[in-house]
């Protein structure tokens, strides 16, 4: 069955969105869309660090994203800049950082695009397998911390108070970011990795009443944009990251109630 | 053997001595001391800005001292009210939920805590519907229902009506009579809380005075601190100090004359109470 590439391809994707859900919930409750995306960002260093030292690709991403993270936490602390100065410059001067290596590493042929949006060609069995054991060992472990992480996010004050050790929780759970973001490079690519965490769980606010089903319907708006997008992106020869993205767009459109908007423009494809 | 002491009739809860916290090269409170004994009820009074939040968060060990020493008692069990929570809206979350934020809870348990402040029938709204009075009595349920040693109220009912106010602090003080537990709380609303409290804690970046409410109301200070009437009416609270804190740490005494510290030589006694309030600016 996983001899066909798409459905490589598309057994990768699902078990993506299933970790991306509950980890985007908490990204987006926590404000930090910019924090995640600095951290994708920091994934191309990872690359290029993975390249030189000969390390297996993921754990350099990982490794990299998880320093980038800590970098910015303690940076915070000293305060000597706004978090989002900080943002920025990490952000982007990582994601350079790693195209100049690259760009020196002429002895290696690298396929950029791929890292930057994501190749669906790429994804083996070995990817898979990586995939599937990553994220649910980043399930198990926020599913353990789900309660001191979610009340240091409603208010870290009432969680350190009252014993949950909010800091240590926190510090976990950059941790998972970095997993995800090392396991997700792949199919959506570094640049649009934050994407997949923010737009489900966005979405799937609207279905849900309590944070435990936010995340569950997170994973599901998740699971059916990876399936749209990527067969879209095989239909119409798109890149795989991008079109995952497109769809899930369309599912948080759908979620937030622009029925009308979308009925003209579906009426207008049919009245064609 | 540690949570038989914990227990004991007057057991000291939370003791800080010369505690002081500083940030950005300024003390925002420095040489408290202050003991939380269980079955005590403690309030802190002081203008803004005088460290009162700094205070009680040091003492449940959510800010650090950077001097002086903040002992707890071993499984100290806190029941903490800040004095701002806001959920951002993005949240799903119910006043249930809230309620059981750091802990599970029994639903009997949740729906007497509930009642009591007076939101039982708001328990599956979302926080964000609720009204600033309804969520802070939610805030206050969900500490409630913890059955905490220590209760650490941080202006606890604010946004609450007048009458619904009297009403949360005599439960608060039923709640000490019925399980024994210390509290430790912030409130500008002396005229309630005065007849409420063991002991009063005035701060204005150090402690300034303290006593039990009987001895400070018989006190000259008490009516120039709180004014003439307190008790009767919706008594202003006007606070009269003799020195003004500059942004710097530094310390205007009344003769006009800069100073490192407040010294033991500031007070609130007749006489300077007549000075002009203005002259004491406390900003946060």
């Amino acid at each position: 069955m996983l001899d066909d590439f798409f459905t490589r391809a598309l057994v990768a994707g699902i078990g993506l969105a299933l970790v991306a859900g509950p980890l985007g919930c908490f990204v987006v409750w926590r404000r930090m869309a910019y924090f995640g995306d600095t951290m994708a960002h920091s994934a191309l260093l990872g690359v290029a660090l993975a390249f030189l030292l000969q390390l297996e690709l993921t754990a350099g991403v990982f490794i990299v994203a998880g320093i980038a993270s800590l970098a910015l936490v303690l940076l915070q602390r000293k305060g000597t800049l706004s978090t989002d100065a900080l943002l920025g410059i990490l952000s982007h001067s990582t994601l350079a950082l790693g195209l100049v290596m690259i760009a020196f590493m002429s002895w290696i042929r690298i396929d950029l695009m791929g890292f930057l949006f994501g190749d669906i060609l790429a994804v083996s069995r070995f990817d898979i397998a990586v995939i599937y054991a990553g994220g649910a060992v980043v399930l198990a472990v926020l599913a353990w911390l789900w309660r001191p992480l979610f009340a240091a996010t409603v208010n870290i004050e009432i969680a350190e108070a009252e014993g949950l050790k909010p800091e240590r929780a926190e510090f976990v759970f950059m941790l998972l970011m970095a997993a995800m973001i090392a396991i997700a490079m792949k199919i959506v690519g570094i640049l649009l990795i934050t994407s997949l965490l923010i737009i489900p769980a966005a979405a799937g606010r609207r279905f849900a009443s309590t944070p435990e089903t936010m995340a569950i319907s997170a994973s599901l708006c998740g699971v059916a944009a990876v399936a749209g997008g990527l067969t879209a992106s095989l239909h119409f020869d798109t890149p795989s990251g991008p079109s995952i993205v497109v769809a899930a767009l369309l599912i948080f459109l759908v979620s937030v109630g622009s029925f009308p908007v979308l009925r003209r423009v579906m009426g207008r494809s049919h009245g064609a | 053997m540690l949570q038989s002491y914990l227990n004991a009739e007057g057991a000291m809860l939370v003791e800080m001595k010369n505690a002081g916290v500083r940030r950005g090269g300024r003390w925002l409170v420095r040489g408290v001391d202050l003991a939380v004994r269980r079955g005590e009820i403690v309030t802190l009074v002081g203008p803004n800005g005088s460290g009162k939040s700094t205070t009680v968060k040091t003492a449940i060990g959510v800010l650090k001292p950077d001097e002086g020493t903040v002992v707890r008692a071993r499984g100290l069990k806190v029941g903490y009210v800040p004095q701002k929570v806001s959920v951002d809206w993005t949240l799903p979350l119910t006043v249930g939920r809230l309620m059981q934020l750091t802990g599970p809870l029994r639903t009997d348990a949740m729906t007497e805590a509930l009642e009591a402040v007076g939101i039982a029938h708001l328990v599956n709204m979302e926080v964000q519907a609720l009204s600033g009075g309804e969520f802070q009595r939610a805030l206050l349920a969900r500490a409630l229902a913890r059955k905490p040693d220590l209760l650490v109220l941080d202006e606890p009912v604010q946004g609450v009506d007048f009458s619904g106010e009297i009403a949360l602090y005599q439960l608060i003080r039923e709640l000490r009579d019925r399980t024994g537990c210390g509290i430790l709380l912030i409130s500008h609303d002396l005229h309630v809380v005065m007849a409420q409290t063991d002991m009063v804690v005035c701060l204005n970046g150090h402690v300034c005075c303290r006593g039990t409410p009987e001895s400070v109301v018989r006190s000259p200070e008490y009516t120039r601190l709180f004014g003439s009437r307190a008790g009767e009416t919706l008594a202003i609270y006007r606070h009269h100090h003799d020195h003004t804190h500059l942004p710097d740490g530094r310390v205007r005494l009344a003769d006009g004359t800069i100073a490192e510290d407040c010294g033991d030589g500031h007070n609130h006694h007749a006489g300077e109470a007549e000075k002009d309030l203005a002259a004491e600016r406390h900003d946060a």
